[in-house]
């Protein structure tokens, strides 16, 4: 069916009921009463004719490919080798199978909904009204005036108490509605300087002071760590190395002797005393943001977190030499205990981490 | 009693009306099945962000039965060998069996995250269009906001959902976000102390992103998506100029049936994507990366994509700290560098979009309503200013993967930084300037060959011996031959076959080498409204 129009001109509302129309002119007529001119109807196809029956069993087709994905992601999800298995297996196929007959069943309904939709159904163009701007100067007087009127009605211009206590009887309200959220959420983190404070803290340890343990727990002799050498230490405290201390994990590095006279030489009047012979042990976590800055450069004596490229000079407190870090890292004070394991001689002199308002 | 014998037939008929007997909708479903939809490929951009989303819904109502969120610490023994006996929180470990020990929770997982990073493509993708054809304008400026809105709010939805899993790779994005917060002026601490429930990580963190994860924030994101697309309907869609189409009219398809089959057929085909990559493609790999534990990270450390600008911006700070004294209280103050690139910035790249429809209004003194869409080449200053943040942003979120091409290209690392800071400042403006020029010469052609005609490759020697070229003007020419049609905001046609004058286009392989002209509206449509002076242009180029 092909239907054109000339130009819009007004016209007489159609009779709906008169049993000479076609279906097609009652739906023309209610889309012209919405506004809506359908000025192009066309199919696409001569019906029942060779080019629509291919576009049907194209479509019918992408349907059925469909329900073979589909029964076949069926059989796979079933019976497929689902559990994991290391190595290189069968297992391993499971979830692309999975993906791939999902993914193929959806794409079939797509695409044969979309074909469907584009091939099969007439053309068509239709002109519709936006009947967009502004509502008329009277609709708006008129509903300006009513809210006008309701506002006086209520009275709170000559009622000036009313309004007053409203105010001040509903304000204590809302703030009832925020205090349980705020009071239930808050936490002061100035009372036990909890950002100030590490696992170093000999009050963790009954006030004796924290051995420097691996991850493991086990105490590290000064032998353990070779010359150039560095390891991850943690406070010897139960949970030390977890995340309940996570402001805790310290570099611990043995300097090669000329290293370890440089940095002598430089050390800052805070970290006089810090170092133990040609140890030195640096926290972990970087001053910028907060990840652990633990890519150790042997040959140029730097470390560098790899989240920002902060970079910090072993050799000279750690201080940052490239990217955006301000704060060189914190040195732990340490030495040897007399039964010869390294001990932090007290908890770190400032604050580990990223630095915040509060922080000198 | 007598049994009456139910009319099958008439059933469909007596449901309706008694339905219509009770709420009275004939007349407004009417209207809804008869609403014209305008139709170009670059509205269906945002389609595929409302589909993404009711994927996530789906999926990640699914992960939900699975997921624990725990900080409590487990010791795992479940199928994926290498990290059993392995300390771990319990929401890794759930993480962990989801992938491996619920049949198909894989699948599930990787398609979560393929969608959510589908939906923010497809927001940002689909701003891209808003902005460079001025769909903006008013009165759509409250649909902008809202655009705006949940891209930022779709942020934070993947943020939270990507450091659920409690693996090394999202423990650090928590890390860095806790740094973030630190670093805010005056009320930083509390912050992230109050978040957190004490220091990083705390033992409550992972239940509170959970509840933002699966309520608060799809509960947003759900509001102002019914709110932006019941505002497309309310205000009808924009639409490219053309024959017949106006301000005031909306030229297109009904949408019953057509236009929403076809929407169906392409949330379907949104679906079956996001299937194949859940399937196929691997994303996030957490067993890979192991528990999150606060002294280890591993390089090329990136986030999502659409995160990776905040972290190149950070990369890319200068070490600019604030510390200062304030009248000798307490031990002095301190303003971080990470302040500034992570709160800051967003902060200025949240306003100052939301802004812009009313600076441009301001700016060029246009405060009318608008229905009918810009081609970007007609405003080179917003295409040029688009492409300067596009830029911008670019700079950025390649810095953010900065140590992965220092890497992979044996670049220094460091210089990848300084290329970076100065790249930001200087290839913006000259990403503007050239957008300008080439938006200027864009326009130009146009109007040439509504002048001159549409060059047809036929040479011609004069008899003094010049060489000139044949041109086919677009509509009758004044006494210099030159043609006397004006710009429609629409495409000019440019090659003769556009004209229909070499015949149908060849077919290619997949499509014709030479496609037709896109027409505006579909062929054959005659003009409706009465002729305008620009009219004969608009038709000769749709009929073809």
């Amino acid at each position: 069916m092909s239907t054109e129009t000339e130009p819009r001109v007004e016209q007489e509302p159609l009779d709906v009921f008169d049993p000479r129309l076609t279906r097609f002119d009652i739906m023309r007529e209610g889309a012209r009463r919405e506004g809506i001119e359908i000025v192009h109807y066309e199919a696409q196809y001569p019906p029942n004719s060779r080019a629509e029956r291919r576009m049907t069993r194209i479509v019918a087709s992408f349907f059925l490919l469909t329900g073979v994905a589909a029964t076949a992601f069926l059989l796979i999800y079933s019976f497929g080798p689902w559990e994991y298995e290391l190595g290189s297996n069968p297992s391993k196929l499971y979830t692309p199978l999975l993906g791939l007959t999902l993914g193929v069943a959806l794409l079939g309904i797509g695409f044969g909904i979309l074909t469907w939709g584009k091939k099969l159904l007439p053309r068509e163009i239709a002109i519709q009204d936006r009947h967009d701007g502004p509502s008329a100067t009277e609709e708006r007087k008129i509903t300006g005036e009513t809210m006008i009127y309701i506002a006086e009605e209520l009275g709170l211009k000559r009622r000036k108490a009313l309004g007053f206590a409203a105010l001040l009887g509903l304000a204590p309200v809302g703030a009832v509605a925020v205090a349980p959220l705020v009071g239930g959420l808050i936490k002061d983190p100035v009372e036990d300087r909890i950002l100030f404070r590490t696992g170093w803290d000999p009050a963790n340890n009954n006030g004796r002071r924290v051995r420097v343990t691996r991850e493991n727990g086990t105490p590290i002799r000064p032998e353990d760590v070779s010359v150039g050498g560095q390891l991850t230490v943690f406070p010897g405290i139960p949970g030390g190395a977890t995340n309940e201390h996570a402001d805790s994990p310290t570099l611990l590095i043995h300097l090669r002797p000329d290293d370890a006279k440089k940095t002598r030489d430089t050390l800052k009047p805070v970290n006089q005393g810090s170092m133990w012979e040609n140890f030195v042990a640096y926290s972990k976590i970087c001053t910028h943001a907060g990840c652990p800055a633990s890519l150790y450069e042997q040959q140029t004596n730097r470390l560098l977190c790899p989240c920002h490229q902060s970079q910090f000079l072993i050799t000279d407190n750690a201080r940052p030499i490239f990217g955006p870090a301000t704060r060189s890292l914190p040195m732990l004070p340490i030495t040897v205990d007399e039964e010869g394991f390294f001990v932090a001689t007290s908890d770190y002199k400032v604050a580990v981490g990223p630095a915040f308002w509060e922080r000198p | 009693m007598k049994r009456r014998k139910i009319d099958v037939r008439a059933l469909p008929a007596k449901s309706a009306g008694a339905l219509d007997d009770r709420f009275q909708a004939a007349t407004p479903l009417r209207s809804l099945l008869n609403k014209v939809f305008p139709d170009h490929w670059s509205f269906l951009l945002g389609e595929i962000a409302l589909f993404s989303f009711i994927v996530l819904l789906l999926t990640g109502t699914f992960l939900t039965f699975f997921y624990e969120p725990s900080l409590h610490t487990v010791t795992y023994d479940g199928s994926y060998t290498p990290l059993r006996g392995r300390h771990m929180s319990a929401a890794y470990a759930s993480s962990l069996d989801l992938s491996f020990d619920v049949r198909g929770g894989l699948v599930m997982r990787q398609m979560h995250h393929w969608a959510a990073l589908t939906f923010m493509a497809a927001i940002v993708v689909h701003m891209f269009r808003i902005f460079f054809t001025g769909a903006f304008r008013k009165p759509r400026e409250t649909n902008w906001i809202i655009g705006s809105l949940l891209f930022w709010i779709g942020f934070l939805a993947g943020f939270t959902g990507y450091s659920l899993p409690d693996d090394a790779l999202s423990g650090t994005g928590l890390r860095i976000a806790s740094a973030i917060m630190l670093s805010i002026p005056v009320i930083g601490s509390w912050v992230t102390t109050s978040i957190f429930d004490g220091e990083f990580p705390g033992h409550i963190i992972m239940g509170r992103f959970y509840i933002a994860h699966v309520l608060l924030i799809p509960g947003i994101l759900l509001a102002l998506i019914t709110v932006h697309v019941g505002l497309v309907f309310k205000q009808k869609h924009t639409q490219w100029p053309g024959p017949g189409r106006t301000e005031h009219n909306v030229v297109g398809e009904r949408m019953f049936p057509r236009y929403a089959i076809k929407q169906g057929g392409f949330f379907m085909i949104v679906f079956g994507v996001i299937a194949l990559m859940g399937g196929l493609l691997q994303i996030n790999p957490i067993w890979l990366f192991g528990p999150y534990e606060a002294f280890t990270v591993s390089a090329a450390s990136q986030p999502d994509w659409y995160v990776m600008f905040l972290d190149g911006s950070t990369r890319l700070f200068p070490a600019w700290e604030i510390r200062f004294d304030l009248f000798g209280w307490g031990d002095g103050y301190t303003i971080p560098p990470i302040f500034w690139p992570t709160v800051v910035l967003p902060g200025i790249l949240t306003m100052l979009p939301m802004a812009y429809p009313f600076i441009e209004a301001r700016l060029t003194k246009d405060k009318k309503a608008h229905n009918l869409l810009q081609r970007p080449r007609d405003v080179p200053a917003r295409t040029a200013l688009g492409a300067m943040a596009i830029m911008f942003w670019l700079v950025l979120t390649l810095s953010g993967g900065n140590d992965v091409i220092a890497d992979k290209f044996h670049i220094s690392l460091n210089a990848m930084t300084w290329a970076g800071r100065i790249g930001l400042l200087i290839l913006p403006p000259i990403a503007y300037y050239v957008t300008y020029r080439i938006c200027l010469g864009l326009q130009q052609h146009d109007r040439e060959v509504l002048a001159h005609g549409v060059e047809t490759g036929i040479i011609k020697r004069l008899p003094d011996g010049r060489f000139i070229e044949v041109h086919q003007p677009l509509a009758p020419v004044d006494e210099h031959g030159h043609g006397e049609l004006e710009y429609a905001g629409w495409v000019v046609p440019k090659k003769m076959n556009r004209l229909g004058a070499l015949g149908p286009a060849i077919k290619g392989f997949f499509y014709p080498i030479e496609k037709p002209a896109e027409a505006p509206v579909s062929p054959g449509h005659p003009p409706v409204s009465p002729v305008e002076p620009a009219q004969p242009a608009r038709r000769e180029e749709i009929s073809q």
